[in-house]
C-alpha cells in the first residue's frame, strides 16, 4: 500500500478502540466485546507474520510458539511469589524503586511478586531472544526446510510447556494477575472492565499496525521486499540479507509475544494449546487468505475469522474450516511467486490493494 | 538396565523406526516425482489403520488390509488431482502449505467419521501379545510383520523402480521432467502414480503398526514431521537411507526415556530434528548438488 | 593506479575449471569489455567479483582493497554495483521504487526509525526520492516511474536495472550483457549511455557478445576462452588477433 491512505485502517482501529464500546453498548450487544478484544491480540500476532510472510517472504509454522512463550512467561513471572527472599537487602532494593510489589493473595498470605511491567517486558525479551537465537540457522534453510524447522520449533514449544509441572501442564497457568498499565488501567477479565480492555486492545491493535505500515513505506520495508522477490539482487543493491531477514523474524516473534502476555492477562490464564500447530496453521491461514503483502487483508481477515471462530460459529469444525480455508486459498488466489508468471495475484479480489493488476 | 528392558526399548524403537521409515519413503516418492514436501503422508498412514480397523469387523483381516490399503492408495490420487495438481502450479511452497491444510481437513473428516476412539487391528498371527520370547524377554510375532513388511517395501520398490517401465518413466520424469515428456513419458499421470504408491505404502505401514501401537484420528500429524525428520536425516529421494535413519530415529526416541521424562520425548526428537537441518539440511546421506536439484 | 585488479583468480564447478588462473587490470574511468565465446567464463567471473560466488583461489583488489569473498551486500558498499543477464528487478516494485533501492548503500535508515517513522528518517527518504527521479530522468524513463516492472516493455526494464545500479552512485559498474535481447537502434542508445557514464567518472566492465557495441565503446577489450585469458588490449589490437579471430570464427578460416 502507498500514499496517505495506508493509514486508513491504523486510523479505523483507534476509531474503533474509542467508539464500539459506547455503540455495543447503546445497542445492547456489548458482550461480543469480549470475543473482539481477543480478536484483536490475535490479530495482532498474525501482523507479525505478515511481516515476516508476506513482505520478506519467509514461511513460518511456529508462531504460536513465540505467541505462547510471551503469554506463558508473563503469567509465570507474574505469577511467582518470592515471599521466600522478601528479607533479602536485594530485595527490598527491588521493592524500593518498585520492581517487586507486595501484596496478598486470595487466602490473604503476603506475596512478593515481580511487578506486571517487568514481567511483560522480560516475557517479549525472551522472545526476542529465542528468535534470534534460533533465527541465524532457520532461515538459513529455504522453502520445506524452513516451514518444517518453524514446525519442529513450534512443536517443541508446545511440548515443553504441556510436559513442565511447573507450567501448569496439560492444564496451563491460570490465576494470571490483571497487568495494571497506568493508574486505573489494567488489562484484566471482568464485565466491568470489559470496556476498557476493548480500547486498550485495539489501541495496542493500532500502533501495531502503524509500525508496520511505517516500516513497509520505509527503506527498511523497501529492502525486505526487494529481498522477497529476489535475494540476489537485494544482496547486489547492498542490502545484508540475512540480518533483514532475521529481523523480521524477530519482529514477528515479538508482536506475537506481546499478543501473547496481553491476552493471557486478559483470560487470567493460558494453556498448552495456544502453542499447538493446529494454531499456527491458524495464523498462515489469516495471511494468506487476506494477501499475504497485505497488512489491511490480515487485519480484516484475522478480525473476521477469530471473531467467528471465538463465538463459537464454527462449531467443532473450527480446525476444519481454517484447513478448508487455507487450502482454498491455495487453490483460487495464492499470491507470491508463481510458476512462470511474471507477476502474482495478491489474494482475495477483496483484498486487493488499489493499483494491483487485475486478474 | 536389565537385559530384558533394552530388549523393550530396542523392539519398540524398532517398531515405531519402521513406521517412521515408511512414512519417509512415502515423503520421498512423492519428492522424487514432483519437488514437493506432502505433508498429508502422515494421514494416510493413519487412514491405513482406521478404515482397516472398521473393515476387520466385517472382513477377513487380511482382506481388510488389502482394501485399506486401495481406499487408501484411492484417496492419495484423489487429492492429487482434484487439490494438488491446482496448486501446483502456484509454486512449491504454496503447495506445501496446500498440503498442510489437505492433513488438517482429513484429520477432522477422520474425526467425524471414527470419533476420537483409539482404534486397533487385531494380530495378524498368534492370538497372544506376547507368543515370541528371545533373551528373556517376550514379544509379539506382530515385529516380525512390521519388520517383514518394511522389507517389502523396500525390495518391492526397489524392483519396480528398478525393473519395471512404470518404474523407469517415474525415474526419467524426476530426474528429467521436460526430456522424459519428450520421450513420450506423461509427468503428470507419473506423479498421480506416486501419490496412489505413497499413499499405499503409507496405509500399509499403519495397518502392520495398529496392533501393537494403536491408531487414533490425530497421529497423523506427529508421524508427518518424524517421518520428515526421517526423510531428512537420510537425504531427501534417498530411501534406502530412510530406513537406516528411521530405524535410527526410533531408537534414539524409545531409549531417550531413560534419560529424559517421557513428556519430553518428542522434544528429543525434535531438536534431533532442527540440529540435523541447521548442520545438514541435505541430510547425512545426501549430498548438496542433490539438494539443489530439488531446489527453487 | 587500477581500480580493480584480478589476479590467478579461478573458480572450478565439480570437474570443470570455469575460471582458470585469470589475470587483468582495469583502468579507473575507462570502459573494460570482456568477451569470449559462450561458456568461457564470464559470467562467472562477474560473480566472483560481486561477491555471489567465491573463489577456489586467487584475489580481487577493488580501489586499493582485497575484496576476495567478501560478501555481495558489502561488496555493493565498497562501491561496486552490478546488473544482471538475466534481469533481477523487483517485478511488484514500482520502477521508481525499484530505482530507490538502488540508493540503499547511500542511506542509513534501519528497523527502528522505519517504525517509528523518525522526523530524519522522512528526510532521507525523500532525499532518496529525488535521487532516484534523477537517475530516472538521465536515462530518459521517466514515463514509466509508477509503473510495475513486471509490466514493463524488455528493454525499459533493461534500463530501470541500469538505473538502478546507477542509483547508488557507484565507483565500479559491472553490466552483465546489457545489449541482450535489444535491437540495433536500442543498442546504439546502450552504447551512448554507456560513454556517458563514463564521462561522469565511474569505471565500467562490461561482459558482451554483441561486437559492435564492444569495439564502439570499450577502452580496453579482455578476451576469454574456456576460462583462462588468451588476449587483453584496445580495441584495434585485440579485431587483428589472429587468435580472437579463430575462436570466433572457428573452422571459417580453412
Amino acid at each position: 500500500m502507498s500514499g496517505p491512505n495506508r493509514y486508513l485502517p491504523v486510523l479505523a482501529c483507534a476509531l474503533c478502540a474509542f467508539l464500539l464500546p459506547a455503540l455495543l453498548a447503546a445497542t445492547k450487544t456489548a458482550y461480543l466485546l469480549t470475543q473482539l478484544t481477543m480478536s484483536a491480540y490475535y490479530v495482532l500476532a498474525s501482523l507479525g507474520l505478515c511481516l515476516l510472510m508476506g513482505y520478506a517472504g519467509q514461511i513460518s509454522l511456529g508462531q504460536a510458539g513465540f505467541f505462547a512463550i510471551g503469554g506463558y512467561a508473563s503469567a509465570f513471572l507474574s505469577k511467582a511469589n518470592l515471599s521466600a527472599f522478601a528479607s533479602g537487602r536485594i530485595a527490598g532494593l527491588l521493592e524500593h524503586v518498585g520492581l517487586l510489589v507486595r501484596g496478598a493473595d486470595a487466602y490473604g498470605n503476603a506475596i512478593l511478586s515481580i511487578s506486571p511491567w517487568i514481567a511483560f517486558i522480560c516475557a517479549v525479551l525472551l522472545a526476542a531472544g529465542i528468535a534470534a537465537l534460533i533465527g541465524t540457522p532457520v532461515l538459513r534453510l529455504k522453502g520445506h526446510y524452513l516451514a518444517m524447522a518453524t514446525l519442529g520449533f513450534g512443536i517443541i514449544v508446545e511440548r515443553i510447556v504441556r510436559g513442565t509441572k511447573d507450567l501448569g501442564s496439560a492444564d496451563g497457568l491460570s490465576g494470571v494477575p490483571s497487568f495494571p498499565i497506568l493508574p486505573g488501567l489494567a488489562v484484566a477479565g471482568g464485565k466491568a472492565l470489559r470496556a476498557s480492555n476493548f480500547t486498550i486492545a485495539w489501541l495496542v491493535l493500532a500502533l501495531g499496525l502503524l509500525a508496520l505500515v511505517n516500516l513497509i513505506g520505509s527503506r527498511a520495508g523497501r529492502a525486505l521486499r526487494a529481498l522477497h522477490d529476489g535475494e540476489e539482487a537485494a544482496g547486489a543493491m547492498g542490502v545484508d540479507t540475512s540480518r533483514y531477514k532475521l529481523n523480521a523474524f524477530v519482529i514477528g516473534a515479538v508482536y506475537a509475544a506481546i499478543a501473547g502476555a496481553l491476552l493471557t492477562h486478559y483470560n487470567g490464564s493460558i494453556g498448552p494449546g495456544e502453542a499447538s500447530f493446529m494454531k499456527s496453521v491458524r495464523y498462515v491461514a489469516i495471511v494468506a487468505v487476506g494477501g499475504m503483502a497485505n497488512l489491511s487483508g490480515t487485519l480484516v481477515a484475522g478480525l473476521f475469522l477469530n471473531f467467528l471462530s471465538l463465538r463459537g460459529v464454527f462449531g467443532r469444525f473450527d480446525d476444519a474450516v481454517f484447513g478448508t480455508i487455507l487450502v482454498l486459498v491455495m487453490l483460487l488466489a495464492p499470491s507470491g511467486k508463481a510458476r512462470g508468471r511474471a507477476g502474482s495475484r495478491p489474494g482475495l479480489p477483496v483484498f486487493r490493494r488499489r493499483g494491483d493488476p487485475g486478474g | 538396565m536389565p537385559l530384558e528392558l533394552v530388549l523393550q526399548y530396542f523392539l519398540s524403537g524398532l517398531i515405531y523406526g519402521c513406521i517412521y521409515a515408511a512414512v519417509a519413503i512415502g515423503f520421498n516418492i512423492i519428492y522424487n516425482a514432483t519437488a514437493i514436501i506432502n505433508f498429508a503422508q502422515g494421514e494416510f498412514a493413519m487412514l491405513g489403520g482406521m478404515i482397516a480397523s472398521t473393515l476387520a469387523g466385517i472382513l477377513p483381516l487380511w482382506l481388510a488390509v488389502a482394501a485399506a490399503v486401495a481406499l487408501t492408495s484411492i484417496s492419495g490420487v484423489a487429492v492429487e488431482r482434484v487439490f494438488l495438481r491446482r496448486v501446483a502450479r502456484s509454486g512449491v511452497l504454496n503447495t506445501i502449505v496446500a498440503t498442510i491444510g489437505l492433513s488438517m481437513l482429513i484429520r477432522e473428516a477422520a474425526l467425524l467419521a471414527w470419533g476420537e476412539s483409539v482404534r486397533t487391528l487385531p494380530f495378524f498371527s498368534g492370538t497372544e501379545v506376547s507368543s515370541v520370547y528371545f533373551l528373556g524377554a517376550h514379544f509379539s510375532p506382530q515385529v516380525y510383520w512390521v519388520a517383514g513388511a518394511t522389507a517389502l517395501i523396500m525390495a518391492g520398490l526397489t524392483a519396480f523402480f528398478k525393473f519395471t517401465l512404470m518404474g523407469k518413466a517415474m525415474r526419467g520424469c524426476s530426474a528429467n521432467r521436460d526430456g522424459a515428456s519428450l520421450c513420450g513419458i506423461d509427468p503428470d499421470r507419473m506423479v498421480t502414480i506416486a501419490f496412489g504408491i505413497s499413499a499405499g505404502i503409507g496405509a500399509l505401514a499403519g495397518c502392520v503398526v495398529a496392533p501393537l501401537t494403536q491408531t487414533h484420528y490425530a497421529i497423523g500429524a506427529e508421524l508427518a514431521i518424524k517421518g520428515f525428520t526421517v526423510a531428512a536425516f537420510g537425504g531427501l529421494g534417498n530411501s534406502f537411507a530412510a530406513v537406516l535413519a528411521g530405524l535410527a530415529l526410533g531408537m534414539l526416541e524409545s531409549f531417550s526415556t531413560v534419560v529424559v521424562p517421557e513428556a519430553y520425548k518428542d522434544v528429543v526428537t525434535l531438536c534431533v530434528l532442527l540440529a540435523l537441518l541447521f548442520a545438514k539440511p541435505t541430510g547425512l546421506l545426501g549430498s548438496r548438488a542433490a539438494a539443489t536439484l530439488k531446489e527453487y | 593506479m587500477s581500480i580493480l585488479r584480478i589476479s590467478g583468480l579461478s573458480r572450478s564447478f565439480g570437474g570443470l575449471r570455469a575460471v582458470d588462473g585469470v589475470d587483468f587490470d582495469a583502468e579507473p574511468n575507462r570502459i573494460t569489455a570482456v568477451i569470449g565465446p559462450n561458456g568461457a567464463g564470464k559470467t562467472t567471473l562477474f560473480n566472483l567479483i560481486a561477491g555471489s560466488l567465491r573463489p577456489d583461489s586467487g584475489r580481487v583488489v577493488f580501489d586499493g582493497s582485497d575484496i576476495t569473498g567478501l560478501e555481495p551486500h558489502r561488496v555493493a558498499r565498497r562501491g561496486i554495483s552490478r546488473t544482471f543477464q538475466a534481469i533481477k528487478l523487483s517485478k511488484q516494485m514500482t520502477a521508481l521504487e525499484n530505482v530507490m533501492l538502488g540508493r540503499h548503500v547511500r542511506s542509513r535508515a534501519g528497523f527502528p526509525s522505519g517504525m517509528l517513522a523518525a522526523p530524519w528518517t522522512r528526510t532521507e527518504e525523500r532525499s532518496i526520492r529525488e535521487e532516484a527521479l534523477r537517475t530516472i530522468d538521465l536515462l530518459g524513463i521517466s514515463e514509466y516511474r509508477d509503473r510495475e516492472t513486471g509490466a514493463l516493455p524488455f528493454g525499459i526494464q533493461r534500463s530501470v536495472e541500469l538505473a538502478r545500479a546507477l542509483a547508488s552512485e557507484p565507483k565500479l559498474l559491472l553490466l552483465d550483457e546489457p545489449a541482450s535481447g535489444l535491437n540495433v537502434r536500442e543498442t546504439r542508445a546502450l552504447g551512448e549511455l554507456i560513454s556517458l557514464i563514463r564521462g561522469k567518472g565511474i569505471s565500467i566492465l562490461v561482459v558482451e557478445h554483441d561486437m559492435s557495441l564492444v569495439m564502439d565503446v570499450s577502452d580496453e577489450i579482455v578476451v576469454l576462452n574456456f576460462g583462462r585469458k588468451i588476449a587483453q588490449g584496445k580495441p584495434r589490437d585485440i579485431q587483428a588477433n589472429r587468435e580472437v579471430v579463430d575462436i570466433y570464427l572457428g573452422e571459417e578460416d580453412a
